[in-house]
């Protein structure tokens, strides 16, 4: 890490520290009662309280289960259908119309008929985390894979190149970029589909603690949910860009990363 | 087969129409030509006068709207096996390292893995890049990378290489050193070429034969035969002689509107 760098995470927790400390005394003056806005201190002990009384982990791991086989299921089937869509335009024909029409309504929306249909275990959030990853992993790998240089497919053309060796070889490395783009759209909406499903009904998860607390009026509870809620979108999205830099390393060079000096 | 058949390049009567909206454009427009084995030959003209058409349509990318092209005395109806080529822009994939891009018309080919792995290495000591087979080509220069695209158009051992204006995009000393380099590959290698450019020094400085073309739709408007010595070094490009072809073809494309 460079001098830079370090002084520049040193003002962000700075930043950080003042904003706190600025919460802390702002509601203790004026006295904003604790089931409105709960002083930093309170969610500190609120959280301390919950894992003394051991509630997160078992919440943690229904989310985090929602948000990553979903994740998986629903980004791995928008990418291999958004290839075929691109790669034949037969499938395009008939199946692309109707993506188009599904895209445009909001998938959430089907989050109270999938626990209808699957109940209030893991299954319905999983679903819905699915459903929501889908599109943008598909659109995205369409483009993608649609924006190949004719000049690259040209080039292993000429050496006698097959349809599948021009995918393997040419096509769906040209489309990485897009499909990790795709991937970070869809890490941040896979969280939003696990609570959203949990909200919508569920017996385990974050959103169904928060719920809990909000009918407890456990404002300070609640905060330390949207703290761990945070922690977890940071972790992930870190986690993608992390993977985006390795394998998609060619692109990565081009642009300079964001966020880091030097 | 045809009854004649004939080593080399041979394009007869060859016209490439594109369609656009406004209807077909003409490319290039009746071109004959014969490119013996082993011959080093330069196409010439402005830009956009079908030069890398015809490139095109060797190697197999592209339908001949009318006329044929043949290699050693078979129309070519396909991308080839026994063809290489070397593009403008080098479109090496950014992905793969500079000895994974020259192993691609091997692997693409099939062909076995232990030979065309030593034959790259062996191809890059040529082009001078031995030491770099692990980098990838975003850490390369434009030579550089260029003369990975030659090594690989050379790696499945074709008899014609096939080059589309390959030094276009490189600064002129690049440029220069690269020619010089080109021709002792050829030389090495004893392949049939077929080098598109624009630049009429270097026509004159590579090939044993300049095809003249005239601007869109491209015509071949001369052959100069050209019997300047080899090997040819820098200091050929001083001589009455170089200067005297060069300036008859410059004249040439005076008379029909210049080039660029």
């Amino acid at each position: 890490m460079t001098r830079r760098a370090i002084t520049q995470y040193l003002l962000v927790g700075a930043v950080g520290i003042v904003a706190l400390v600025a919460w802390q005394v702002a509601v203790r003056t004026l006295g904003v009662p604790g089931y409105i806005l709960p002083a930093p201190t309170d969610i500190a002990t609120a959280f301390g309280r919950g894992v003394e009384r051991g509630i997160y982990p078992s919440n943690l791991a229904a989310t985090l289960t929602a948000m990553l086989v979903g994740y998986v299921i629903g980004a791995g089937a928008g990418i291999v259908l958004g290839a075929l869509v691109a790669e034949f335009k037969l499938v395009e024909r008939l199946v692309y119309p109707y993506v188009v029409s599904l895209q445009s309504l909001p998938k959430i929306a089907l989050a109270p008929l999938f626990v209808m249909w699957f109940g209030y275990g893991v299954m319905s959030k999983i679903v819905t985390v699915a459903l929501i990853c889908f599109f943008p992993l598909m659109v995205n790998t369409m483009t993608g894979i649609l924006a190949t240089e004719r000049d690259r497919l040209d080039m292993v053309r000429s050496m006698t190149g097959t349809r599948m060796q021009l995918f393997w070889h040419v096509k769906l490395p040209s489309a990485a970029g897009h499909i990790f783009a795709g991937l970070q759209v869809a890490v941040v909406l896979s969280l939003i589909g696990a609570l959203v499903g949990e909200f919508v009904g569920s017996d385990k998860g974050l959103g169904n603690l928060i719920q809990y607390s909000q009918a407890s009026l456990d404002t300070a509870g609640m905060f330390a949910v949207l703290g761990i809620l945070a922690t977890i979108g940071m972790v992930a999205t870190s986690l993608v860009r992390f993977a985006q830099r390795r394998v998609v390393f060619w692109e990565a060079a081009k642009r300079p990363p964001q966020g880091d000096a030097g | 087969m045809t009854q004649r058949v004939e080593a080399g390049l041979r394009l007869a009567a060859l016209t490439v129409d594109y369609p656009t909206a406004a209807g077909p454009l003409r490319a290039v427009e009746g071109i004959d030509l014969a490119v013996r084995t082993g011959a080093f030959v330069a196409v010439l003209g402005p830009s956009g006068c079908g030069k890398s058409t015809l490139l095109r349509v060797l190697a197999g990318l592209l339908r001949p709207s009318a006329g044929t092209a043949e290699i050693d005395g078979e129309p070519v109806l396909g991308p080839r096996r026994d063809v290489g080529v070397v593009f403008q822009d080098p479109t090496l994939l950014p992905w793969k390292t500079v000895l994974e891009n020259v192993c691609l018309p091997g692997r693409i080919m099939g062909l076995d893995r232990h030979a065309y792995v030593a034959r790259a290495h062996e191809l890059l000591q040529l082009v001078g890049l031995g030491a770099f087979a692990a980098y990838y080509p975003g850490q390369l220069s434009g030579g550089m990378r260029q003369r990975v695209g030659i090594a690989r158009g050379l790696l499945h051992d074709p008899k014609v290489l096939l080059m589309d204006e390959p030094f276009g995009a490189l600064d002129a000393m690049t440029r220069e050193q690269m020619n010089l380099e080109l021709l002792r590959v050829w030389q090495a290698t004893k392949k049939t070429i077929l080098f598109i450019t624009h630049s009429i020094p270097e026509a004159v400085f590579l090939a044993d034969h300049v095809i003249v073309l005239s601007p869109r739709p491209g015509r071949v408007i001369d052959i100069l035969d050209n019997d300047l010595p080899r090997p040819r070094g820098f200091g050929m490009m001083a001589t009455p002689q170089f200067g005297a072809r060069t300036q008859r073809l410059r004249e040439l494309f005076n008379v029909e509107g210049g080039l660029d």
